[in-house]
Order: C-alpha cells, then structure tokens, then sequence
C-alpha cells in the first residue's frame, strides 16, 4: 500500500493511502479531539469537533483522508477556540445536568469540557425537553443528552445486521430511537455495549448505575486524549 | 491597604457549595487575615453594610426573592463569581424547566404523593411568599456574571484558587483535577 507522508504542526507523519488525517494522527502519537469518532465505527463527522486546517481550509480530520505533503494545522489559538465553541454549543443545546449524570466521569464531552477548561458556555441555554424513552427492557434513552453522534446508529447492529438505533426528524428536532422489538431482545452484554459506545448519557444501562466511585472514573484524574498524545 | 471584602449568598442552592468554602479547613485562618467578610451566611450579616470587592453567589433563580437577592449583590459587588453548577446553569432545580409552573405545584401540594388525604388542597399564596419563577435561570441570565466556578460542588481547592488569585492579583492556578461538573 502507498506510504503517505504529510504534516500536522510541523511533526511529519507517515500514513497509509485511504486513511483518514484523525487515523494517522492517533496512530503517529498526535491527538485531535474528537467526539463522534468511533474506532471500528463509520464515521458520522456530525460533531466537528475534529476540525483541522488542511492546506489552510478547515476539513473534520475523521471523514478527511490523507493527501501527499499536506500541511495540518491542529493548533492554532483560533482553531483551539473555534473547538471549545463548538462543545460549549453543545452544552447548551441538550440538558447536561452532570452532577445528576450516571456517565459523569466517563463522558467524552463532559472530559473535552474539562481538556478546554470549560467555565460556562458562552451561548445560551436552549432548556430543551425531549421525551426519555423508557419503554424497552435493558436500556433508557435520555434524549435530553443525545449530541447525535451517530455511533449507536452506526454501531450497534443485531446478529443479523439490523440496525437497532435510528434518527428521527431533520436539523433541529433530529433525535434518537430505537427499535422497540429489536431492542427487547438486546442481551445485557448488547445493552452495556450500547452504553459504552454512546460518548455521553443518552442511552444508559438500566438497574446499574454510579458503580464507579468518584476518583477512579475515566477522566477524573487523566484529560481526554492523554492515551493517544505521545 | 484595606483588606478586600467578601460577601456570599446562597439563592437556589443547597448550600453545598458554602460547605465546600468551609472545606478549605484551616485556611480559613489565612483567609479571614486577607479579607474581610461582609453579608454572609458565614458571619450572618443580613444587609450590606459597605460596598465589597467579590460576592461568590451559589444556586440559580427559582423566585423573585433570589432575583432581588441576586440584583443587590450586583450593585454592591465589584466582582462578581457564579460558584456551582446551579448558579452557572441552574442544576437540579432546573430539572423543572420545560414543566409548566402550574403542573409543578399541582404535582407538589395538591396531587403528589406526600400529600394526605386530610391535608387541605391548597396551593400556598401568601403575598409573604416569593412569586415562584417560570423556569430556574442561571445567574448570569439575570445579571453579568464575572467569573464562573463549576462543580457541585466546587472544589474547595478551586475556590481557594479563585479568591486567592483575585486578592494577590494572579491569574488563578487550574490544575486539572479542579475544574469539574459534578
């Protein structure tokens, strides 16, 4: 397969033809922040909170593969700032209620509100109220939450291949569902695997909850993205 | 020069984040020794007595009491500081927001389940009481906000940080582990 050399910041990174700038970064040691992103999963691009400057122009580095000496800005004060807008935007168009959150601890967006020092969003609150669907046995979906990432859409598949999770609606009042026959067969295994991949507290595990003590969370001691930063 | 002076209030909040003021343990010695407090659940001074340099506000607006409250800090605070989540976004009062005022009274007084049979049905309305709100906001919804202080509650770490750097003049230090929602 052709090599594909190109640079983020400066650093020369090596890449394979066909993969994606967020691909070869992550596995060059470099970190752009992500939140739709899922390894293993098709990517939506829905957050852009992965936006680089390539070449000058800025592109989601998860749907925008490498190109041949390409010059990746991952860093600018502006681009830094244009993310952090794109979370705080974020905030306000759900209900992030943390403290009363089962995936506090463990949510990415919450973890990139703390990588970007996040005080107080700079837009205003929405106050939102969209229905949580409660109906099905092993899962909840708290749309209040949902940052319509498209992973479970994407991700979450039975046996044989039937998507279990949709959206519904366009723009605005996009939210999501679920299968209701699909989902009652889910298996407890499905349903934390469900759980996991949602990057917030949109589709929580029922009968479990706040199992991790505070302090030995994901991100209560490391930031978002010091796995991936070498 | 004269010590700065501190002024603190809790709206609607469950005065957690008063608790973690209190969680800077002995500090608190060296905090009285660089300023000076003014209205305060701490010292319990009621009314203002002189103008002050930071008021820390914990809790959002849920009635016309905590507007009130929350306007005379403004005028009497040079810099003021949302302390907590339900100051910066309304917290868990705010889970009303959405719910009509008049589905949530009727849900607390009349057909909740703490209500007994005997109870009389009334919905309390005393011109005593303060008008409830049509939803919770957040502090800097009503007023400007200065600086904002996340957690429930803020770290005791992170108020010190905050007050400190506020009184020496520093930007404030803001390790990792103390800025936090929940």
């Amino acid at each position: 397969m052709k090599e594909i050399t190109f640079k983020i910041d400066g650093k020369v990174i090596k890449a394979k033809e066909g993969q994606t700038i967020l691909e070869a970064a992550k596995e060059n040691g470099v970190y752009i922040p992500w939140l739709c992103y899922f390894e293993g999963v098709k990517p939506a691009g829905s957050c852009r909170v992965c936006t680089v400057k390539v070449n000058g122009m800025a592109q989601a580095a998860c749907t925008t593969p490498v190109s041949e000496g390409a010059e990746v800005d991952n860093s600018s004060p502006e681009l830094e700032d244009m993310r952090k807008a794109l979370i705080e935007m974020l905030f306000v168009e759900g209900n992030h209620f943390c403290p009363a959150c089962e995936k506090s601890g463990n949510c990415e967006l919450q973890a990139l509100g703390y990588r970007y020092q996040m005080m107080v969003p700079r837009f205003p609150y929405l106050w939102q109220m969209r229905e949580i669907d409660a109906t099905v046995p092993k899962i909840y979906l708290e749309r209040n939450r949902c940052v319509q990432c498209f992973r479970c859409v994407n991700g979450i598949t039975t046996p044989d291949g039937k998507k279990i999770f949709g959206m519904i609606h366009r723009g605005e009042r996009d939210v999501v569902t679920i299968d209701p026959e699909l989902a009652a067969k889910m298996t407890d295994e499905e349903a934390l695997k469900a759980m996991n991949l949602c990057p917030v507290g949109a589709i929580i595990k029922k009968e479990v909850g706040f199992k991790i003590p505070v302090g030995k969370r994901k991100y209560d001691t490391q930031p978002i993205g010091s796995d991936v930063q070498k | 020069m004269n010590k700065p002076i501190v002024a603190t209030a809790s709206l609607a909040g469950c005065f957690g984040c008063h608790m973690s003021i209190l969680d800077i343990d002995d500090r608190i010695l060296k905090l009285i020794e660089v300023v000076e407090f003014n209205k305060s659940p701490i010292d319990d001074i009621k009314k203002f007595t002189k103008p002050c340099d930071i008021g820390l506000i914990e809790g959002g607006c849920c009635n016309s009491e905590n507007v009130e409250n929350l306007l005379e800090f403004r005028k009497n605070c040079k810099i003021l500081i949302s302390v907590g989540e339900c100051a910066i976004m309304g917290g868990l009062p705010a889970a009303r927001n959405g719910i009509p005022v008049e589905e949530c009274l009727r849900e607390a007084y009349l057909q909740g389940p703490t209500t007994a049979d005997g109870d009389p049905k009334i919905i309390p309305n005393d011109d005593e009481l303060p008008m409830i709100l049509d939803r919770v906001y957040a502090c800097h919804e009503i007023v400007k906000i200065d600086y904002f202080l996340p957690g429930c509650p803020p770290s005791a770490e992170l108020i010190w940080n905050a007050v400190t750097a506020l009184v020496e003049g520093k930007p404030i230090d803001l390790p990792y582990e103390t800025v936090k929602y929940d």
